[in-house]
């Protein structure tokens, strides 16, 4: 039976777990495949006469949707699928090489699992030439070759030209046999393994589906596995079936390892965990903070430049006068300010005139540290330590005894992280203190309320947009 | 019982008592939390640009600035493009065509890329004569660059198909810090907003965390059900976003050490490819297999678009610093410019 009603309803990891080479996507597909296939539920097959044949087994290009409709799937999403499906080869045009999907009433056919992608099927070019010979043998109008097919067969002959005795007489035999059966069963085949084809042997310009990113198809287990012969040596196509071996074992854990994963477990198990529901908190309030600021839902002021073809946008983020909305934006966060350049600017300012700027400038300087050739680093921690950290500091900061120790530790054979606890210390003050400071001076009030020149001061909410109240 | 059979089962209970832990904390979630916030409205975004000139499949993406990215593609070549213009700055030809990543550095000076050469090649794009030429090859890996992301111009990390991420000093050549610890090929990697950390998804169904200053690895998240392609952060930097084969996207929290929410659809079949959130988070940008993009509302875990128009697979995305703009790029061998 061609395309058989069993099929072996496996679990979707017990599969993928079994053929190594075989992603999920597909064994998600077949199991939508077979419900399709379902002879109570599924798509109605029949045969349909046309002038002096019938064409068995087929139904009409809308089936599809339908079926995957009833099978709850949203009707955009039906026709998607269904052309995936139909990319993949799992049923396909009779009247076409090309695999797509049209929503209409054009005829197509289910594949036979035998040619299904969960096969793993990576047919040599032998077989190619194989099937093409056949084609030529057959002497009937519905197997003519079409043009690419026959570039490629011209192409085959000249690279097996020393063995193409061999294809040769594998193409007659399977010929002979084809012969021998059933006129109505040999559409059927013929057509199944001509759409077989079709998607490991693309018409040019087609998608080929077969392809696989290369990062993965260089991990891809069993190499030998997956250069079996479609038709197999002297053996009938529909009888053979395909062997598949399992996937290799994970290791077990050395000594070692197991000391390891317990060390790391159990500093996993002494951290402290956020209550979900603050956590879920913080999410939204942050989105919901930073919704004015994103384009994506709500209309930046004056326009979005890839939309208006107007720059203003980015002439007024690169200008040195800040405009309301940035400016507001800094108090979102201290970290609003630093990343910054205008918003550093002008917290350095203010913290200049009150002849506090030695923290600022202490963490800025080792941002700046960070990003610098290694050779420059030892110069740099030395500058850095005589400013601000060394007994008399011209810049002193105040920093707890337990990180300035460490720091005079660090400073003897100095990396690019020699002040991390020390900055980290000064960052948590600034924020405490500093920064709150600056978001209530005048300075930064007068920033916030300064009109631009005849702007709106209010972002436009793009109409699609809904946020709870 | 022997030593080992002991050690396994330290190993076990402790994994158990982390899950304990991590429940424990479940007062709440996510789904709970917003039931009361309506889902964002259709987002409906267009291609605003299309920038045509590789000639077959790309690979791998990354912004420099609003309007400067760079791609990379089978056709050996590196362009960097002014996606506004869409002029072409820079084509740069590559000694290896299996490129499978690309960066461009905040300062702009640089991108580098890498691939089956096993190699990070850094190249200088300020150079006095204007010519672009390779400036360091950062050689060590033993499998496949998968992914690398500049710190700034004298530091990179890369991520391999050899299971460990390194952090390269440029001018050295040298690895700096090796982070081992995935079972399986490390496939892509984020940098944290403060730049202290990053984290990495690999062909083992896991995230990490680490720690770029000690090296360690600070957390480790699993639940995909296969090999996780893509990785983000979140814009608050406390959580982390992964896109799998398993077709599903996940938002892991760092602080409540756990999952919160998986973005997946009965009607999605296919593996998630690339993944990028909007500048506020609230949406998130996943490319898939089946040649669209579908965008997330991050919070309720629902579809509120989709971007289709490519005529192959979707294999990288990403948004601009100033969130303007989405750029997809695909095997079709063209990158478009949404928004």
């Amino acid at each position: 039976e061609a395309f058989g009603t069993s099929y072996h309803h496996t679990s979707l990891h017990h599969t993928a777990e079994m053929f190594s080479c075989v992603f999920l996507s597909i064994v998600q597909m077949e199991d939508v495949i077979a419900r399709m296939q379902d002879e109570k539920n599924g798509i109605p097959i029949r045969t349909v006469k046309s002038f002096l044949s019938k064409i068995p087994s087929v139904f009409s290009g809308n089936s599809p949707t339908s079926v995957l409709y009833t099978l709850r799937f949203q009707a955009v999403e039906a026709l998607h699928l269904g052309t995936l499906m139909a990319a993949h080869g799992y049923f396909f045009p009779i009247s076409d090489h090309v695999l797509t999907l049209k929503d209409d009433g054009t005829f197509y056919r289910f594949q036979t699992p035998y040619f299904w992608p969960s096969n793993c099927w990576e047919p040599e070019n032998t077989d190619y030439a194989v099937y093409l010979c056949k084609r030529t043998m057959q002497n009937k109008a519905r197997l003519e070759l079409a043009d690419y097919e026959a570039e490629s067969l011209a192409r085959l002959q000249r690279a097996f030209a020393r063995k193409w005795e061999f294809i040769f007489m594998q193409a007659e035999a399977q010929a002979k046999v084809d012969k021998k059966r059933d006129k109505i069963e040999r559409k059927i085949l013929d057509s199944q393994e001509r759409a077989f084809w079709d998607v490991h042997r693309p018409v040019p310009g087609c998608v080929n589906t077969t392809e696989v990113d290369i990062k993965k198809s260089s991990r891809m287990k069993n190499p030998h596995k997956t250069r079996k012969s479609v038709y197999g040596l002297q053996n009938d196509i529909r009888s053979h079936s395909p062997t598949h071996t399992p996937a290799p074992e994970a290791k077990q854990p050395t000594e070692e390892e197991l000391r390891e994963q317990i060390k790391f477990g159990q500093a996993q198990l002494d951290r402290h965990r956020l209550k979900m529901s603050k956590v879920a908190e913080s999410l939204l309030s942050y989105t919901e903070q930073y919704s004015d600021y994103d384009p994506f839902l709500c209309t930046p002021d004056p326009s979005n430049p890839w939309i208006s073809d107007d720059t203003t946008f980015w002439e007024m983020e690169a200008s040195k006068e800040p405009g309301q909305t940035r400016v507001r934006r800094w108090g979102f966060g201290i970290n609003e300010v630093l990343k910054d350049p205008i918003g550093r600017e002008q917290f350095l300012k203010f913290l200049e005139s009150e002849f506090s700027s030695e923290n600022l400038r202490f963490w800025l300087a080792v941002q700046e540290l960070k990003k610098r050739p290694i050779r420059e680093v030892p110069t740099r921690v030395q500058e850095i330590w005589e400013e601000f950290l060394a007994p008399g500091a011209p810049s002193a900061i105040n920093v707890d005894s337990k990180s300035y120790g460490k720091t005079t530790q660090n400073v003897k054979d100095p990396g690019r992280y020699a002040f991390e606890d020390a900055q980290e210390h000064i960052y948590k003050l600034m924020k405490s203190d500093s920064y709150s400071r600056f978001i209530r001076s005048s300075a930064y009030q007068e920033l916030l309320q300064a009109k631009k020149k005849g702007k709106s001061l209010i972002s436009k909410r793009l109409p699609a947009v809904v946020l709870s109240c | 019982m022997g030593e080992m059979e002991q050690l396994r089962k330290e190993a076990e209970s402790l994994k158990d008592e982390i899950t304990a832990a991590r429940k424990a904390v479940q007062d709440l979630t996510l789904q709970d939390h917003v039931a009361g916030t309506a889902v964002v409205g259709r987002v409906q975004l267009k291609t605003r640009k299309t920038l045509r000139g590789h000639l077959s499949k790309i690979y791998a993406v990354h912004w420099g600035d609003s309007k400067l990215c760079v791609s990379a593609s089978q056709d050996g070549k590196l362009i960097v493009w002014d996606s506004y213009t869409t002029n072409k700055v820079h084509a740069i030809p590559l000694k290896s065509s299996w490129v499978m990543t690309c960066s461009y550095a905040p300062s702009g000076n640089m991108v580098a890329c890498g691939g089956l050469d096993n190699m990070c090649s850094i190249y200088n794009l300020k150079g006095k004569d204007g010519n672009v030429k390779v400036m360091r090859e950062l050689a060590a890996h033993t499998g496949y660059l998968s992914c690398c992301r500049f710190l700034n111009d004298n530091e990179i990390i890369t991520s391999s198909g050899d299971c460990t991420c390194v952090l390269w000093d440029i001018e050295t050549g040298s690895q700096k810090t090796v982070f081992a610890g995935h079972l399986g090929d490390c496939m892509s990697l984020g940098v944290a907003p403060d730049f202290n950390t990053f984290i990495s998804g690999a062909c083992d169904f896991t995230a990490k965390l680490w720690d770029i200053r000690d090296g360690q690895c600070r957390q480790t998240f699993g639940g995909h059900e296969s090999d996780i392609n893509a990785i983000g952060f979140f814009p608050n930097g406390n959580a982390v976003i992964t896109g799998s084969d398993d077709a599903s996207c996940k938002l892991y929290d760092l602080r409540s050490d756990q999952e919160l929410i998986t973005y997946q659809d009965s009607g999605i079949m296919c593996g998630v490819t690339s993944l990028a959130p909007s500048l506020s988070g609230r949406l998130i940008l996943a490319g898939y297999d089946d040649f669209n993009c579908n965008i997330w509302d991050s919070l309720k875990a629902e579809r509120v678009g989709v971007l289709s128009g490519h005529d192959n697979r979707v294999s990288c995305i990403g948004v601009t610093p100033d969130g303007m703009a989405c750029c997809t790029g695909s095997w079709d061998s063209f990158l478009k410019i949404w928004n």
